[in-house]
Parts: structure tokens; C-alpha cells; sequence
């Protein structure tokens, strides 16, 4: 670049006086058209492109909805109604917003359980999963304190248990309470507080880590569902075998997905916005009433396998810190895995039956749990909670030694792909 | 069959698990209220009941008068004469007069806002409780509701529905103390509508209020259905353009 020839090459006018000065051309070479991406991605690969999306459609809706919200415990909740009856198209914008909080929580739990099934944390991609993993815990912070803002009963109650969970600690806890809340209970104060991070700290983070989860990827390239490096096998112009270029390929094939996404999506968003209570909780549809506790309280459906595993622990040594640790020690286990999975092999499809069964009963103590964490604790609950808490936490500290005395079968040098 | 493939298929169950779970987190749950929120006419008398017997002590304040009226077909004068009994204005919300303090003292509560009634508590639950007022001489009120055991509410559409009693029968409960079960309600005095007709003036009633919980729902659903078209519309030429594209990768 810089010199003449190259400047024509470029082309004049506008776009070419831009190349001249900005490296946008280098920029879309890098990432998108010249981006050698494995031909073999299966539908699992599709989640990814999906987040990015509804990650878009969260700050677009949600800059829309703070034009008409009002930050105040006294104003909030009927800030809320106002934006559903009397703006044009408010109801539109606040279902697309709630909708989306749930489902970003699906794609990104699919997107976590594909790293999973194919090993895409492993060496080199360590650190795609590290930002990866941060993005989930800058979700969660998002969503939680984004939940407090309709302020209606759900949302008062919710954040009252979630907030008083970092009171167990011994010592700091209850100034560490006051801290957050910046009150002595949950009131307009902490309702501000939580809407300027969830309006502007947390999504300006979350943009970033996503950029650096993608700068990472794209450093060491994509894995797929073979496991197989395709910089192994390069043609003669060094180009990967086994790769194609992003553009066209994947933004036509992530196109038709984000419509299969957007189908799924906007039949709940017109048909079904609260999704019998799941999405938006009936409680929620009463202002906050600190006078008045609704019957049970529960976290929203993505936060539940955590809070039944937080409810699962008995209080012991007169505190009940050791649920909350649990609860850390759940998330923070996931950091670690691409050191404790020691299998000689990436992908599922060549490893062997335990790791299957493992991930098999992984997926039904995720889901178990979701269950209890939504019920009230009582009846079979508590004691499912317990049994698949343990159960969560023997698939990650068992994995190293079962990952690898499991057996493996032998993995292809090249991507196994089926045309079209 | 790889397990990779099986995949989707699992993940598709999991996701349709979610709302199955919440379905049954429900408690107690009541046999259908019946209403449709599409008939006009139900909900036009639905609004009449509710500023007659209702709004008197009931406030939606985020409900304006005029948008009900576009909404349900009412002309502007047939609202002022027979559904706006203050001088309020009718692009305002639906207040009362009665302030909370009195309230307060003659109810022991401030009766609740019934904007978002239907949204928080269910149609079903509203034409359950509405229908499940019986005499109770141990009540300030002289009722007590099988729904809402100690309501605070006195039977406003006694006139209507006119008073029932209720029947309880005597089970042995537990370590064998005797526990009295609801079973059923008799009508002890008639009142000026027969049984059906009262079930359909609640049965209004409620539609009304579930469409001030959503005034939007009828246009979102339909407009819904445009959304769904278009969308797969969309899908499908995407489809054959992905197709398109990838006949080159082999």
C-alpha cells in the first residue's frame, strides 16, 4: 500500500482517498472476505453470528426504550406502561428488548455447549474462551440489573435476593451490600445506579470483549466439528484446503439462519411476548411493594441451574456463605476448561463413550437444575437440586482424569465434508 | 447416528422444555374464564360493567378514556354520556376520587390499580374470584371469596349475582384432625340476573380487563401474522440463495 500503482489499483474517488487513509480495506481482507473459515461448520456453528445479532438488536431496542424511560422508583413502572400504550410502536421495541434478554441467554448457552461438544477451548483458543467466558459473566450482570429497571414486583424482589447474597460473606458482607446497593434496601438509588450500568458501562464492555472474542478468534482461526486444523493443509497459494472465505459463504449461509432465528424469535415476540410467564413474570406486572413479598420468588429462567445449586447447599458453620461460593465456583470452574480436558482429541465425534455420557448427563443436570431453581423448594426439588449439583461439579473435576483414559478413534487430516 | 447430528433435535427439545416447566410452575389454576379479547360487542359491555361497578372505587390509571373508545368503536358522545362519570377530560386516565388514606380506613387496604389486573393474576383467575363471593357472617363485609380467602373486597355485584353460600365438607386431614374442604356454592337469595347471565357479565367484565392489561394485542397478533408471512418469504429466498452459493464448495 502507499504507493501510486496501488492507489490506482484501489480505485480514486471517495473510496479511494478512504483506503488511502484508513485501513478498511485491509480490515475487510483480514476479517471478512479473506477470513478462511472451515466449509464444515454444522448447524451448531451457527450461534456465534446469532449473538452478535441479538447483541445488536439489545443496544438498538434498548437505546429506543431510554428515550422514554424514566430512571425513578416513583416513575419507572408507569415509564414502562407509557413506552407499551402511548408511544408509537413502544410495545414493539419493549417486547423485541425482553424477548431478546432471553434469548441471547439461549443462543449463548447453544454457543457455549458447541465449544463443548467440539472442543473449541482447547490450545490455541484458550483465550477466545477467556473472552468468551467474561462476555457470559458482562451478560449476566447486564440482564440482572436490567431486570430491575421495570421495577415492577418481581424485579424488587429478585434483585433484593440476589443483592443480600453478597451479605453472607463474613465480615464485608453487609457493608458490601450497602455498597452495591448504595442504600440501606433496594430503593430509587440503587435503581439508578443499576440503570447507568446497564445503559452504559456494562453494553460499552460488552461490544468490547465481543471485538476482542473475535480479533482472538480470527488470530488462530476457526475450529470445527472435526477438530482438525485446516492450516495443516494449505494449497499452493497458502490458503487452507479446507477453507472458504467468510464472504460470501458464511454471510449467506448466517443469513438464512438469522431468518430461521428471527421466525422463532418474532413468534414469541407477537404471539407470546411473555411466554406463560417465563419471560416476563406475572409479579412483574405489579409495581414494586416492599410491603408486599410475592408467594415466590424466583430469578429469571437463564440464572435458575445457579440458584438451585446456590439453594441446594446447607447453611453450615451459622453461615450460608457456602451456597453463594458454589454458586462462584460453578461459573468459575468453566474458565478452566480448556485445561482440564486432557483428551488427546478435540471434537466429540473421536472420542470415546465416557466423555458422550458425561456431556450426555451434563446437558440433563443443566436443564434439571433450570427446573428446580424455577419451583418453589419443596416436595422432590430440594433433593434433585442436591443430587445434579453434585453432578455438575463431578463433570468438571472428574474431566481431567476421564478425559483422558477415555478412547479416542482416530482423526482424519482433513475435514470430513459432504457437498451440497 | 453421530451424536452431533442428534443434536439439534435435542437442543429443540430443551428449548421447547422451558415453557412446558413454567406451565406447570402455575399453582393453582382455574378452569377457563372463555373470554375473546376480538368480540367487540363483549368488550363494549365489558367497559360499561366496568365503569358502573368498578371504576367507582377502582382505579386503570394508565388507561385514557379516548383510547378505549377508538379501540372498542365507542362514539365520542356515547363515552362522555354513559362510560366518563367525572369531569375528567378523555384523553386523561382512568382515576378515582377516593383517596388512598380512606380507602385505607374503610377497606383496611387501598383497593389495587386494575390497569395490569389480567396481566399479574390471569383471566381465569379474574372470572374465578368474581364468580366466588359467599355469605360470611364473621366478615366485616358479610363476604369471604374461595379465591382470595379474606378478601378485603365487599360483593359489589351482589345485586347481580344475588348472595351465595358455601358448602364445606369435613374430611379427616392429616394426623387426623378434621379439615373442612371447600366442595361447592348454593344460591341462598337470587339476584336480579340468572346464573348464566351473571357468568357472562363477568365473563365481560374480564375480557375488558384483559384488554386494558394489553391494548395492544389484537393489532400485535395480527400484525404478527403479516411478520410471520414476510418472514418466511425471507427464509425461503435465503434458502436458495445459500444453496446458490455453496453448489461451488466441494
Amino acid at each position: 500500500m502507499g504507493t501510486e500503482s496501488d492507489v490506482k489499483a484501489q480505485g480514486a474517488g471517495l473510496w479511494g482517498w478512504i483506503t488511502e487513509r484508513f485501513p478498511i480495506d485491509e480490515m475487510l481482507r483480514e476479517h471478512v472476505t479473506e477470513y478462511w473459515t472451515p466449509k464444515n461448520f454444522n448447524f451448531w456453528y451457527i450461534f456465534g453470528v446469532i449473538s452478535g445479532f441479538v447483541l445488536v438488536l439489545q443496544l438498538a431496542t434498548g437505546m429506543f426504550l431510554t428515550m422514554s424511560y424514566k430512571p425513578s422508583a416513583a416513575e419507572a413502572f408507569g415509564s414502562v406502561e407509557y413506552i407499551m400504550r402511548d408511544v408509537e410502536w413502544g410495545w414493539l421495541i419493549r417486547y423485541l428488548h425482553s424477548t431478546g434478554a432471553s434469548a441471547f441467554f439461549i443462543v449463548v448457552y447453544l454457543h457455549m455447549f458447541r465449544a463443548l461438544l467440539y472442543g473449541s477451548y482447547r490450545a490455541p483458543r484458550e483465550l477466545v474462551w477467556i473472552f468468551g467466558m467474561v462476555i457470559y459473566l458482562a451478560l449476566m450482570a447486564e440482564a440482572f440489573m436490567g431486570y430491575l429497571l421495570p421495577w415492577g414486583n418481581m424485579s424488587y424482589w429478585g434483585a433484593q435476593v440476589i443483592v443480600s447474597l453478597f451479605g453472607t460473606f463474613p465480615i464485608i458482607g453487609n457493608a458490601l451490600v450497602e455498597w452495591i446497593r448504595g442504600d440501606y434496601y433496594i430503593s430509587d438509588i440503587t435503581l439508578n445506579r443499576f440503570f447507568a450500568l446497564h445503559v452504559a458501562v456494562i453494553p460499552i464492555v460488552l461490544v468490547f470483549l465481543a471485538l476482542a472474542h473475535i480479533l482472538a478468534l480470527h488470530k488462530v482461526g476457526s475450529l470445527n466439528p472435526d477438530g482438525v486444523e485446516i492450516w495443516d493443509e494449505t494449497n499452493e497459494r497458502g490458503i487452507p484446503k479446507d477453507g472458504i472465505a467468510f464472504h460470501p459463504y458464511f454471510t449467506v449461509k448466517d443469513l438464512f439462519y438469522i431468518s430461521c432465528f428471527m421466525l422463532l424469535f418474532c413468534g414469541i415476540v407477537f404471539f407470546a411476548p411473555t411466554l406463560n410467564g417465563l419471560f416476563l413474570e406475572p409479579p412483574n406486572f405489579e409495581p414494586a411493594n416492599a410491603m408486599n413479598t410475592p408467594p415466590h420468588i424466583s430469578p429469571v429462567w437463564y440464572f435458575t441451574p445457579f440458584y438451585a445449586m446456590l439453594r441446594a447447599v446447607p447453611s453450615f458453620a451459622g453461615t450460608q456463605v457456602w451456597g453463594v461460593l458454589v454458586m462462584f465456583a460453578a461459573i468459575a470452574l468453566l474458565f478452566f476448561l480448556p485445561w482440564i480436558d486432557r483428551s488427546p482429541v478435540k471434537s466429540i465425534r473421536y472420542k470415546g463413550p465416557i466423555t458422550k455420557v458425561a456431556l450426555g448427563v451434563f446437558v440433563v443436570t443443566f436443564v434439571v437444575l433450570g427446573v428446580c431453581g424455577m419451583k418453589p423448594a419443596v416436595g422432590i426439588y430440594p433433593l434433585l437440586a442436591k443430587i445434579f449439583t453434585v453432578l455438575y461439579f463431578v463433570f468438571f473435576l472428574l474431566m481431567p482424569w476421564y478425559s483422558r483414559i477415555d478412547s479416542v478413534k482416530p482423526v482424519p487430516k482433513r475435514v470430513t465434508y459432504h457437498a451440497h | 447416528m453421530r451424536i452431533d447430528k442428534l443434536a439439534p433435535a435435542l437442543a429443540a427439545l430443551a428449548v421447547l422444555a422451558l415453557p412446558l416447566a413454567a406451565f406447570a410452575e402455575e399453582g393453582a389454576s382455574f378452569p377457563p374464564a372463555g373470554n375473546d379479547i376480538r368480540n367487540r360487542a363483549s368488550l363494549q359491555r365489558g367497559a360499561r360493567n366496568f365503569m358502573n361497578y368498578c371504576s367507582g372505587c377502582h382505579s386503570a390509571k394508565f388507561v385514557r378514556y379516548n383510547r378505549v373508545a377508538t379501540d372498542l368503536g365507542i362514539p365520542d358522545a356515547e363515552l362522555k354520556a354513559n362510560l366518563m362519570f367525572t369531569s375528567e377530560k378523555s384523553y386523561e386516565t382512568i382515576k378515582i376520587a377516593m383517596p388512598a388514606e380512606d380507602a385505607k380506613k374503610w377497606f383496611g387496604t387501598s383497593p389495587p390499580d386494575l390497569s395490569l389486573i389480567a396481566r399479574a393474576r390471569g383471566s381465569d383467575y379474574l372470572y374465578a374470584f368474581l364468580r366466588s363471593f359467599y355469605a360470611d357472617a364473621s366478615k366485616p363485609t358479610g363476604v369471604n371469596n374461595t379465591v382470595l380467602a379474606g378478601t378485603a373486597m365487599p360483593h359489589i355485584l351482589a345485586d347481580l349475582q344475588g348472595v351465595q353460600s358455601a358448602v364445606f365438607k369435613t374430611e379427616p386431614g392429616e394426623g387426623g384432625a378434621a379439615k373442612s374442604e371447600f366442595e361447592k356454592f348454593e344460591l341462598a337469595q337470587p339476584g336480579t340476573l340468572s346464573p348464566e347471565k351473571y357468568d357472562d357479565f363477568v365473563r365481560d367484565t374480564v375480557n375488558f380487563l384483559q384488554y386494558i392489561g394489553e391494548p395492544i394485542e389484537v393489532e400485535r397478533r395480527d400484525l404478527g401474522v403479516w411478520v410471520m408471512l414476510f418472514l418466511l418469504v425471507f427464509t425461503a429466498f435465503s434458502y436458495l440463495l445459500y444453496k446458490e452459493y455453496w453448489r461451488d464448495v466441494h
